[in-house]
């Protein structure tokens, strides 16, 4: 059972330690909303901007309610933090994204305020997710001044007609033209493409043509991020059945990317994420390795490991919460120094061992060994799983499109732990 | 006069009405209560939870201190009479009207069909239970019973009758003689009752009373001038109505010193009180206090409290002869006082119990079962007290391959079956799956035996059978005459054979089929009323055995026979029966890891196959924002719905799909 988190022990960071940690940020502006998308975004708030930044700014600063080890925690003996730093932050941030909606719809000067409010460790990646349509190469340059060392562009499909299909506000050309000016200011090679598969009327030979350009794209992108088309409730795609995704098509074209991802050499390393070895998103690989992180702004989710204050000593817990969901809230709360939390659970061991092997088994790294006992005695997960070095368990292809039944499969059966 | 006998001056006179004016009227306790109170002789609601609507209207004790001394009401002044008609021509509303004129219920309490107290009536807006109650009438006491006009609730104004000396036939103005206003006739009419008849709803434009009044006359028998027009809806003639009751209803007759009899003619368990039951009383007098004697039981209890319904439970000290009323003598047990049964004084017992009733024989069967295996004792619980409440079901213990423990149930149609699955899973807090229902079948076996086959998995092997017999109806359809021809159609692709056609008019026609009840049973209803845009009516009544070439189909689940989707069906409609079934499966089975091949086999023979492809994709795409815990969530929703799924050959089967794959076609 989900419990609210409470203000629970946390383990304090030893100093100087070395564990990832990562800052998301949510920029919750689009110029216009997509009729598939159900995130955290407004199209008539843009004149909240200043303000919000401002907040997030403050949040970090101050983060009253969420993150930090509690002053509790704090006086068993570890050193607190040197004066002035920010309490959001347990240790310098090894990762920073900035999601939205719209990032790129931000100036680099408001991306400056934020990033020079997050004590960052040397070497850290900085994302900024990018509509091809918000951006030029002095844009680019600026952002690429304040710090950001990677783009993602949202670039959906390479065929007109999908794109259209997508209500997307940019053509072709637009996304050729934005990895031009990444080029440009510097982010070759680091630069990701988000690709969607399964709008109404793309066949298999426009997801063909879509992942081609992709790959010839000037510079190529050493990271791409492919996302099965997923009717979320309420948006007007939901109310559209005739528009709904055939799962069987986005199955073929699944293993249509992961064949040719691979041939140009990006391999798999999470179920939607392609890269050239090295080039993976470290932030996003927190999320699948239960890695900690602060969100900042509304709607963003954080995740603290905890000691579970009724497990026995050495048994990790961890804790989840997420903020108000409106922009205007976010901001009031700050402003009026009320708390941004929403809601959040303290998991239960059980919880977040189903959370692991759910989240590591999207991966490359795939589920220790302990969990291939399952494996072994269920006919139906044959051809879904392969073995890897160091007794692990991976999903095959194929495997990764069923991969909550066979986490629940492996779930289900008695594997020794 | 007894004791503490308190007098009014004598009743107003009534125009017409000579008998009992000269005596003197005996007080009449005030019925009126404050509080709305669930009237009449129901279950009570949801009493496993809690939620019961007659916490309301417990007062059974709380009224002792209403007795006025005695409350004996002067047999004369008594009137018992059931309304009875075709279903929807008013007969609910008209008691409206009564509760209303008579200031049984004030204005404040006044609902539409007061005494359609159960939910599942006032959702479906038709009575379901008989309901009596007390209402007081120009210094007579009338006893007025709303009974159900559904074909399936037949028994509800069988057994109310026994408990009256007369009905109000209730006639739509605007639709004439329907199919249970002529069953309902020929019964009051075999008991001998008076029949008051009447012409409902003169208000609609439709209304064509002359016509009908003539119908009734010519078909009933009834002089055309006698027969009274009213609108329940308006309240025009009601008040007539109640004083021609009066006046050709005659009073009971019985004997106020004699031994008591007391004839119970409807039971149902409260949690609190134990068994409550409807009386009336034949001869003797019911004392509060007194030690009774069950006479089908032998068994003795005290009785706890009497009272009237007026419709709130009012306690009395004692009732007499003609008096209707209720009964709480403390009794647990489920199998005592049930329907029928004869009360009596264990000091002074009658030699002889009345007439009880004769339980109405089943014709549809299906399985009960409960959806988590862990309730079937509860089911069984549930099955005994809706049992004292419903003689007319029948329950036997069966086990199932797919589904476990439950039970064969037997009920009087279809909408008997949906309604007491529904007020089993309502008022006990069961969730319940039901199978396909199906009616008795009855095989010869070479061997010179013969078994009765209420269930599918009963069926003797084709090697071993000689023959089977399937049980018939005589079918009454009342119809405008232009619909004859589709009639007549639909009835033959039922197998039906026809008996008798007759005009009771040149424009209405009264069409008499022998057809298998198998054929009726499921949709013949509505296949008749989407005919005949509703215009037709149908009755209908047991009418033996006959031999017909029938055959058991089994749905296989990869290769695994299901017993809860096997039917007994007639050679001809197997085919269809194995290709709706399958192609209904492939819908409602959700993709597995493999394919699942679904057949239909006769006798090992596949006749229809479709396949549920196996599932190539369920991941979900995206993880966004950190957001984990809604993953998880899912994730663990799925491992939920997992453990509710039956195993049926590797095959994880929703209960759902259970559920929608024997749910009758709407
Ligand atoms: N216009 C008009 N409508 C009426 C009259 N009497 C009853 N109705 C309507 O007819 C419908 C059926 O009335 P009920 O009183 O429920 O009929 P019922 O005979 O009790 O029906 P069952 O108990 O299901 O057999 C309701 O919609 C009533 O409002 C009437 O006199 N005039
Ligand atoms: C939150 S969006 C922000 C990026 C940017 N606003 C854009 O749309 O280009 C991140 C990515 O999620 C993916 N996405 C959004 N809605 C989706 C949906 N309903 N189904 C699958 N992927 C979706 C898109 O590929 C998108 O690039
Ligand atoms: S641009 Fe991106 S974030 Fe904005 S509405 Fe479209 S998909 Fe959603
Ligand atoms: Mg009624």
């Amino acid at each position: 059972m989900p419990r609210a988190a409470g203000p629970g022990p946390i383990a304090a960071p030893a100093a100087g330690e070395d564990r990832p940690f990562g800052v998301y940020v949510h920029v919750p502006f689009c110029v216009s909303r997509c009729d598939y998308c159900a995130f955290a975004t407004w199209t008539d708030r843009f004149h909240l901007a200043e303000r919000y930044v401002a907040a997030c700014v403050a949040e970090i600063r101050r983060a009253p309610t969420g993150w930090p080890p509690s002053a509790g925690a704090l006086s068993g003996g570890v050193a607190p933090p040197p004066a002035g730093w920010p309490a959001g932050v347990p240790r310098p941030a090894s990762s920073v994204f900035f999601g939205g909606g719209t990032p790129s719809l931000l100036p680099a000067r408001l991306l400056g305020q934020l990033l020079s409010a997050v004590p960052i460790s040397r070497g850290a990646e900085v994302t900024v997710e990018c509509n091809p349509d918000t951006v030029d190469t002095a844009t680019l340059r600026s952002y690429a001044d304040v710090g950001v060392t990677r783009l993602s562009f949202g670039v959906q499909s390479m065929v007109p007609h999908v794109l259209r299909a997508l209500g997307r506000r940019h053509d072709v050309e637009a996304a050729r033209a934005a990895v031009r000016a990444a080029s440009a200011a510097g982010f070759a090679g680091r630069y990701s493409v988000d690709l969607i598969y399964g709008a109404a009327g793309e066949s298999l030979e426009d997801w063909r043509a879509t992942i081609s350009a992709v790959l010839a794209l000037d510079p190529p992108p050493a990271h791409v991020s492919a996302y099965a088309l997923t009717v979320e409730r309420g948006t007007p795609l939901a109310a559209d059945r005739s528009r709904h995704p055939d799962p069987d098509d986005q199955a073929d074209k699944y293993l249509l990317a992961d064949e040719l991802f691979a041939g140009a050499g990006l391999r798999w390393y999470e179920i939607s994420n392609w890269a050239a070895p090295g080039a993976e998103c470290r932030h996003n690989q927190l999320y699948w390795r239960q890695g900690e992180y602060l969100g900042v702004g509304c709607a963003a989710h954080s995740h603290a490991r905890v000691r579970h204050p009724v497990a026995v000593a050495g048994v990790g817990g961890s804790r989840r919460w997420w903020n108000v969901r409106t922009p205007e809230r976010y901001v009031d709360q700050v402003e009026s120094g009320r708390s941004v939390v929403a809601a959040g659970e303290v998991l239960t061991p059980a919880e977040q061992r189903l959370e692991a092997l759910q989240l590591s088994l999207r991966t490359r790294a795939g589920v220790p060994g302990t969990a291939l006992a399952g494996w072994r005695e269920d006919p139906a997960l044959d051809g879904l799983l392969a073995t890897a070095p160091g007794d692990r368990a991976v999903l095959t292809a194929r495997g990764r499109l069923l991969a909550s039944e066979v986490a629940l499969r492996l779930h289900a059966s008695p594997a020794p732990r | 006069m007894r004791r503490g006998a308190v007098t009014l001056p004598p009743a107003p006179q009534v125009a017409g009405i000579v008998a009992a004016a000269s005596k003197p009227a005996v007080v009449l306790i005030a019925a009126k209560i404050g509080a709305a109170t669930a009237p009449g002789l129901r279950a009570p609601h949801c009493s496993r939870t809690g939620r019961d609507r007659r916490d309301r209207s417990r007062p059974f004790t709380r009224r002792k201190n209403r007795h006025h001394g005695r409350d004996i009401v002067d047999l004369h002044r008594i009137r018992n009479l059931s309304v009875v008609a075709h279903v929807d021509h008013g007969k609910s509303t008209l008691s409206d009207r009564i509760l209303e004129l008579t200031g049984a219920v004030d204005a404040r309490e006044m609902r539409e069909q007061f005494l359609d107290s159960m939910d599942i009536e006032r959702e479906r807006g038709i009575t379901i239970k008989a309901q009596n109650v007390r209402v007081h009438w120009r210094g007579y006491t009338i006893h007025l019973i709303d009974t159900p006009g559904h074909v399936d609730f037949g028994y509800e104004v069988s057994r109310s009758l026994a408990a009256c000396e007369g009905v109000v036939l209730l006639v739509d103005a605007a639709q004439g003689i329907e199919a249970q206003t002529l069953a309902n006739a020929y019964q009051a009419l075999e008991h001998d009752k008076e029949i008051v008849a009447v012409l409902n709803k003169i208000d609609l434009p439709a209304a064509d009373p002359d016509r009908y009044a003539g119908e009734i006359e010519r078909v009933l028998g009834v002089p055309a001038d006698q027969v009274l027009r009213i609108s329940a809806k308006t309240g025009e003639g009601v008040a007539e109505l109640l004083d021609v009751i009066c006046e050709r209803i005659p009073p009971p007759s019985g004997e106020a010193d004699a031994p008591l009899q007391g004839l119970i003619f409807d039971s149902y368990y409260d949690q609190y009180r134990g068994v409550v039951s409807a009386v009336r009383i034949v001869n003797g007098t019911l004392v509060s206090g007194t030690r009774l004697r069950f006479m089908q039981t032998g068994r003795t209890h005290e009785v706890e409290e009497i009272g009237i319904r007026a419709p709130a439970n009012v306690a009395v000290a004692e009732l007499g002869p003609g008096e209707v009323g209720y009964l709480i003598a403390g009794i647990k047990d489920v199998g005592e006082a049930r329907s029928g049964e004869t009360v009596t004084t264990a000091a002074h017992p009658a030699s002889e119990p009345l007439e009880g009733y004769q339980d109405p024989k089943p014709m549809v069967f299906c399985g009960l079962y409960p959806l988590e295996g862990d309730d079937f004792a509860d089911l069984r619980d549930a099955l005994e007290k809706m049992r004292l409440n419903d003689a007319s079901i029948t329950y036997e213990p069966e086990t199932s391959g797919a589904l476990g423990f439950g039970f064969r149930c037997g009920f009087l149609g279809l909408l008997h079956m949906e309604i007491v699955r529904e007020r089993l899973e309502r008022e006990f807090d069961l969730s319940l799956i039901a199978t396909a229902p199906s009616v008795e079948y009855r095989a010869r076996l070479t061997d010179g035996s013969t078994v009765e086959v209420h269930n599918p998995s009963e069926m003797p092997e084709p090697q071993a059978l000689e023959w089977i017999e399937e049980p018939f109806l005589t079918a009454t359809i009342l119809t405008p005459a232009e619909y004859t021809g589709t009639l007549m159609d639909l009835c033959q692709n039922r197998r039906g054979d026809m008996v008798r056609m007759e005009y009771l008019s040149p424009e209405r026609l009264e069409l008499v089929y022998r057809i298998p009840l198998s054929e009726v049973v499921i949709d013949f209803f509505d296949a008749l009323k989407s005919r005949t845009k509703g215009y037709a009516s149908l009755d209908y009544e047991p009418a033996g055995w006959a031999r017909a070439d029938l055959v058991k189909i089994d749905i296989l689940l990869n290769s695994v026979p299901v017993d809860a989707f096997s039917a007994i069906v007639h050679r001809s409609a197997a085919h269809d029966y194995g290709r709706r079934m399958t192609e209904r499966l492939r819908e409602l089975i959700p993709r597995q890891l493999f394919d699942v091949p679904i057949q239909a086999a006769i006798g090992g023979r596949i006749v229809a196959r479709e396949t549920v492809k196996a599932k190539r994709k369920d991941v979900l795409a995206k993880c966004y924002g950190g957001d984990i815990t809604r993953k998880r969530k899912l994730l663990e929703k799925q491992k939920e719905g997992k453990k509710r799924m039956k195993n049926i050959g590797r095959v994880e089967v929703p209960q759902e799909a259970f559920i929608q794959a024997l749910r009758l076609e709407e």
